[in-house]
């Protein structure tokens, strides 16, 4: 299993653009990936699931990726976070 | 037969033009036992991939005939679709209960829309609007039932509905939806913003615009007052065409004056500039020809997040702004947070009386670290653009001379680091406190420039919160108490060769302007939606004329007087 923490420092935070470039990004992942705020964790497949933890800026998330691409999962989960301009690692 | 309808009116503008009714489709859910559930979630995936189909066939539409962005809508409800905590659930439901797919479907689905709609956030609530779109989408599969697709629309029509979904929305295309009429939402409702988005008129809660339209009357939506027109006779007609097209050109003047500067008729020149609480306000700024941002509202920064924001965020924040603004002013007021505007992570004692304790100001000075850590980041930021920093809610010379010997020290303490800071901040303060207005010609030998912060000078002076309905009627910007005070401060500055603004919503307000500006305020700050509209009224005044009004004008004796005495030279 891998983590990462990310702070988002969007000052929309978690919002629908960078929530839908996340979730799409991970749909082809055969890992369990998890999404953690203030002790609620979710499914980061699900776009309802992420949204829902209606994450503000300035906040830390923990995300855990478990399975065989793990790695891969969290590379790019970080890589989108990147692109989209929402965090910093 | 001609009927007249009030709502509210959600987008500027007038369209004429014949009725188009999106129906909402009759789509009841009933509760069904199912024995073969295996067929039914066949049953339920083949709805789904229907939807999938239609959305992306939706989407691809919008993307070329409006925008990207629009567009992007459609990627989240097609993400929706492929929830696993959306469908899994709906299959094993179908499986366990043996129940039918609608009422899975209905139940999951009204999960997550509860979820969504309990959350504190508006932008989370809407999101609830859009998990309903999808569902309304597959029920109609499920259900057989056709829902009509905006975007299919081919001629000028103005589309009548009881409401519209975001997706709904999303596919009017301007060219042929000439406006739009609901029975329901407000002002703030998904489409009334996309609406003003998109620029189409449109009028929202009219309530019964579905009972009494037909497919094909003639309608007038006049976005500008909320009103609607069935069915209008020639005279009314005529009428409307004319306000249309004076908005027209009255949109055209004002779209010229972009990037015009500010002058009066006898050409005298002033600054007029925006309002804003964050950096993505500055497109807006920009847009209405904004010259100066009169005021930054830092507070935004420190709000809706659960600890201080870092020196690096604020240095990021405050740079995106003034790069945004290039050489134009920006005046930035350090944080104004305290008495009823709380920070969730800062506990503060309660006071009973905030509007006059422990804020703004008060409060940096003595949270000392974290108003240095402010004043740091505006230091470092500062060579991207022409920064001005403003303390707000100063009270005594005492205090400003305080505030600014914390900047200094950074700024020394800056420079020893090798780190580069510019070399023209100015540096001023709110006149927002009486006891400063009073004492302006003190004030005005030691700060750059003065921003009269209206919205509290006027409920300091009057000694009136405009917020409590028994004594707002004390809220009065044209009471000569208030007049003499502006008065008093323009003149202390302009005696040191230094500037003054006004930040309030006084600046903006087309009473005011002609008072203002014979009284020789140099800079107006306002939102950035009335810049254009003010700008275009200045230019018709003569700033010579209106001082020859001054002396009369802070003789009149109440704010009645005054506000009559100014109409009727204008």
């Amino acid at each position: 299993m891998v983590e990462k923490q990310f702070t988002i420092t969007d000052e929309a935070g978690m919002h629908a653009r960078p929530a839908s470039a996340l979730v799409g990004s991970l749909a082809k992942f055969s890992s369990d990936i998890t999404m953690e705020h203030k002790g609620k964790k979710v499914n980061m497949k699900s776009i309802l699931g992420v949204m829902s933890l209606g994450i503000p800026t300035g906040s830390v998330v923990t995300v855990a990726a478990d399975g065989a691409d793990e790695a891969e999962a969290i590379a790019k989960i970080a890589e989108v976070m990147a692109a989209e301009g929402i965090s910093t690692p | 037969m001609t009927k007249a309808l009030t709502g509210i009116a959600a987008s500027d503008g007038i369209a004429i033009a014949k009725a188009f009714r999106l129906e909402n489709a009759e789509l009841s859910v009933e509760k069904r036992s199912v024995s073969d559930t295996a067929q039914e979630v066949a049953r339920f995936e083949a709805a789904i991939n229907l939807a999938v189909e239609e959305l992306e066939e939706i989407k691809k539409r919008t993307a070329s005939q409006i925008s990207d962005k629009e567009a992007a809508i459609f990627g989240a409800h097609l993400l929706v679709l492929a929830d696993p905590e959306l469908i899994g659930p709906i299959k094993e439901q179908i499986d366990t209960a043996q129940v039918n797919a609608e009422f899975a479907l209905e139940e999951t689905a009204q999960t997550f829309i509860d979820l969504f709609e309990a959350m504190d956030n508006d932008y989370m609530k809407e999101r609830a609007a859009d998990i309903r779109d999808v569902k309304k989408r597959v029920l109609s599969h499920l259900l057989g039932v056709t829902i009509q697709s905006p975007g299919m629309i081919d001629s000028e029509v103005i589309v009548v509905a009881e409401d519209l979904t975001p997706s709904d929305t999303v596919q009017l295309n301007p060219k042929f939806v000439k406006g739009f009429i609901t029975d329901i939402g407000g002002r703030t409702s998904h489409s009334a913003i996309l609406a003003r988005t998109l620029e189409i008129p449109a009028v929202v809660g009219a309530k019964s615009v579905m009972a009494d339209v037909t497919n094909g009357t003639t309608l007038v939506v006049d976005g500008l007052d909320g009103q609607v027109i069935i069915d209008p006779d020639a005279a009314t007609i005529a009428e409307y065409e004319q306000k249309k097209e004076s908005y027209e050109q009255q949109k055209a003047e004002w779209a010229k004056m972009k990037l015009e500067p500010t002058i009066t008729k006898d050409g005298h020149a002033v600054e007029l500039g925006a309002n804003i609480g964050s950096p993505k306000d500055t497109a807006g700024v920009i847009d209405n020809g904004g010259e100066a941002i009169g005021l930054y509202r830092t507070e935004f920064l420190y709000m809706g997040r659960d600890q201080f924001p870092t020196e690096d965020e604020q240095v990021d924040a405050y740079s995106a702004v003034l790069v945004a603004m290039g050489e134009k002013p920006t005046v930035v007021r350090t944080l104004d947070i305290g008495g009823d505007k709380e920070l969730s992570y800062l506990a503060l004692p309660k006071e009973l009386n905030p509007f006059l304790g422990l804020r703004a100001i008060r409060l940096c000075l003595e949270m000392e670290d974290m108003f240095r850590t402010q004043l740091r980041a505006l230091l470092r930021s500062s060579v991207h653009g022409n920064l001005k920093i403003m303390f707000p809610m100063i009270a005594t010379l005492d205090e400003f001379r305080q505030a600014k010997a914390l900047l200094v020290d950074e700024r020394a303490k800056l420079v020893s680091e090798g780190i580069a800071v510019s070399e023209r901040i100015e540096v001023g303060i709110m006149v927002e406190i009486p006891s400063t207005a009073v004492m302006a010609d003190v004030f005005a030998k030691e700060v750059d420039f003065f921003s009269i912060g209206t919205n509290d000078l006027i409920q300091y002076t009057m000694a009136a919160d405009r917020m409590n309905e028994r004594v707002s009627y004390l809220y009065q910007p044209f009471n000569p108490a208030i007049l003499r005070l502006v008065k008093r401060v323009i003149d202390a500055a302009h005696a040191e060769g230094k500037w003054v603004g006004m930040c309030g919503e006084m600046a903006g307000d087309e009473i005011a302007i002609p008072i203002l500006l014979g009284l020789g305020l140099d800079e107006f700050s306002m939102s950035a939606s009335s810049i254009l509209k003010a700008r275009a009224q200045i230019s018709k005044l003569s700033k010579d004329e209106m001082a020859g009004h001054t002396e009369r004008i802070l003789a009149l004796a109440t704010s009645d007087e005054v506000e009559t005495y100014v109409k009727n030279i204008m």
